[in-house]
């Protein structure tokens, strides 16, 4: 019996050992590593699967991405819990950058949103400008699925139906609370209408019953900027390293890649590099 | 229906492909959680013994928070070890969020309880006068307690089965306090759930199949070591 116990206390002690051993290797990187807090959107459309493992090579830096909605990831820089922000939240940005915690913040590139629904279309909105088609939507109480997680998407969704002067609710109103890419999925099962980024819809489109019936308006523009942290937001913020990813991000090489990105498996990039233009004149 | 076949399909073909991210994911997932799953034995074997044999003020209180913690949904522990992580919390200093250090931390909480619980059930239903006839022949009380162990060892790997199971297929505080980071903290279950938000089915049914493989070949090993005694010879 006293053998049994040892041979168990030996293996117990062993694996131990293997993950006490092993791990500062995996996590031990502290030296140049950076929290990059974004958006569903550019993870769940790939895009940063393609540019991180070259901002690593490029730089040195570790990056840990923490894919959220856009109000979470700028709560999570307003603490200090983040040293970089790739967000697609205009307004609440603006708001942010003036408490004055935040450093530079610069346009990286643009996209637009487009409104899905299924083929059948029970409100009509198939061509119609997108505060037109809010209208309809809320008129027939047809199923919207919204994203409801304060992400820029959902902000973007709300600024809709005010502009459309509807107000959303009821049970043909669904939130999910979910990323874009659960949201497109609950959208396309429940035959119902939503707003979403169009990369991700792009590079989910084959799984999904739903189809682009409204788009290309001004106010359906999708904007991505870089936001740096500084100290002022918290002790342990590493200003050097969100300025190296913002620098980078912001550089013709990485604006080259984010250029390219999609044009090989969707025909058409999933969105258009916009260091250094004039934000007023995008889209047009 | 085509997506799980699919799914098996794409399983097999990771696994044999000797596919090098699909690999460092398993292996980092069993890293954890039987890192974990040890540390949680270390704490709770003794937690669950003193629970189960001394008496004490507030022992039963100690056995019913143990009771309970064995439904304590992981996205709370998540949220508790990510609260004292975070830079700006008490643990802020050691860099840990984000990492599998992390991510054991977070486990070995999980499974803590549900070992201490099942200890001092599989300790208790040993009959009591057991312990006293040990003494009785002599026995020192650590060579009676490791025959007490021996006596219960179905229902303490019972125990260890059950810690694992929690831990391996949890997905809430893996996701929270690691981060799903690519080749850093991504485990099969994290893993499965980003693909099925990328709209991956198959992957993620694949990489489904393989933590179900991955539990059987853990759970496989500690029933043959359980059941090694218990034929009659």
């Amino acid at each position: 019996m006293g053998r049994r116990l040892r041979v168990v206390l030996a293996c117990v002690v062993t694996l131990l050992l293997a993950g006490c051993g092993t791990t500062p290797s995996a996590g031990g990187s502290a030296d140049k590593s950076l929290i990059l807090a974004t958006t569903t959107s550019t993870q769940d459309s790939g895009l940063l699967d393609e540019l991180l493992p070259v901002f690593t090579r490029d730089s040195g830096w570790q990056v840990k991405t923490v894919a959220v909605g856009s109000g979470q990831a700028i709560e999570m820089g307003r603490r200090g819990e983040a040293d970089v922000l790739l967000v697609h939240s205009p307004a609440a940005e603006e708001k942010f950058v003036a408490e004055g915690s935040a450093g530079p913040r610069r346009l990286v590139m643009h996209n637009d949103f487009v409104l899905l629904g299924p083929k059948a279309d029970p409100a009509e909105i198939r061509g119609t400008g997108s505060t037109e088609a809010m209208k309809k939507i809320a008129a027939a109480e047809a199923v919207f699925v919204s994203r409801g997680d304060e992400s820029g998407t959902h902000t973007k969704e709300q600024g809709l139906w005010s502009k459309a002067g509807a107000t959303p609710g009821g049970s043909w109103y669904q939130s999910t609370g979910q990323g874009m890419g659960a949201t497109l999925r609950v959208a396309s099962e429940k035959a119902g209408y939503t707003l979403s980024d169009r990369a991700t819809y792009l590079t989910q489109r084959d799984t999904l019953a739903l189809e682009v019936l409204s788009e290309g308006d001004a106010g359906l523009l999708n904007v991505y900027h870089v936001i740096e942290i500084t100290k002022k937001a918290g002790d342990r913020v590493r200003p050097d390293g969100g300025k190296a990813f913002a620098d980078w991000v912001v550089a013709p090489p990485a604006q080259r890649l984010i250029g390219e990105f999609g044009r090989a498996k969707f025909g058409q990039p999933l969105f258009t590099p916009d260091a250094g233009a004039d934000e007023s004149k995008l889209g047009q | 229906m085509d997506v799980l076949f699919d799914g098996l399909v794409d399983a097999i073909g990771l696994l044999l492909s000797g596919d090098r991210d699909t690999w460092s994911i398993i292996a980092l997932t069993l890293r954890v959680s039987l890192t974990a799953t040890a540390i949680a034995i270390l704490i709770g074997l003794p937690l669950g013994a003193l629970v189960a044999l001394a008496r004490f003020p507030g022992r039963r209180i100690v056995l019913a928070a143990a009771n309970t913690g064995m439904g304590m949904p992981p996205v709370v522990v998540g949220l508790f070890v990510t609260v004292l992580l975070w830079r700006s919390g008490p643990l802020g200093g050691l860099g840990l969020l984000y990492t599998p250090t992390a991510m054991i931390i977070a486990q070995s909480a999980i499974a803590t309880p549900v070992v201490v619980a099942l200890v001092a059930a599989a300790l208790q239903q040993v009959d009591p006068d057991f312990r006293v006839q040990m003494r009785a022949l002599g026995a020192t009380p650590v060579r009676a307690f490791a025959a007490l162990l021996g006596e219960a060892r179905l229902p303490l790997l019972a125990g260890a089965m059950a810690a694992f199971g929690a831990v391996v297929s949890e997905v809430g505080a893996a996701q929270m306090v690691g981060g799903n980071l690519a080749g850093q903290t991504r485990v099969l279950t994290t893993a499965a759930v980003l693909a099925t938000s990328q709209g991956q089915f198959s992957l993620s049914i694949a990489f489904g199949l393989i933590l179900l493989l991955i539990a059987f070949g853990v759970n496989l090993s500690l029933t043959l070591v359980q059941q090694r005694r218990t034929v009659p010879r």
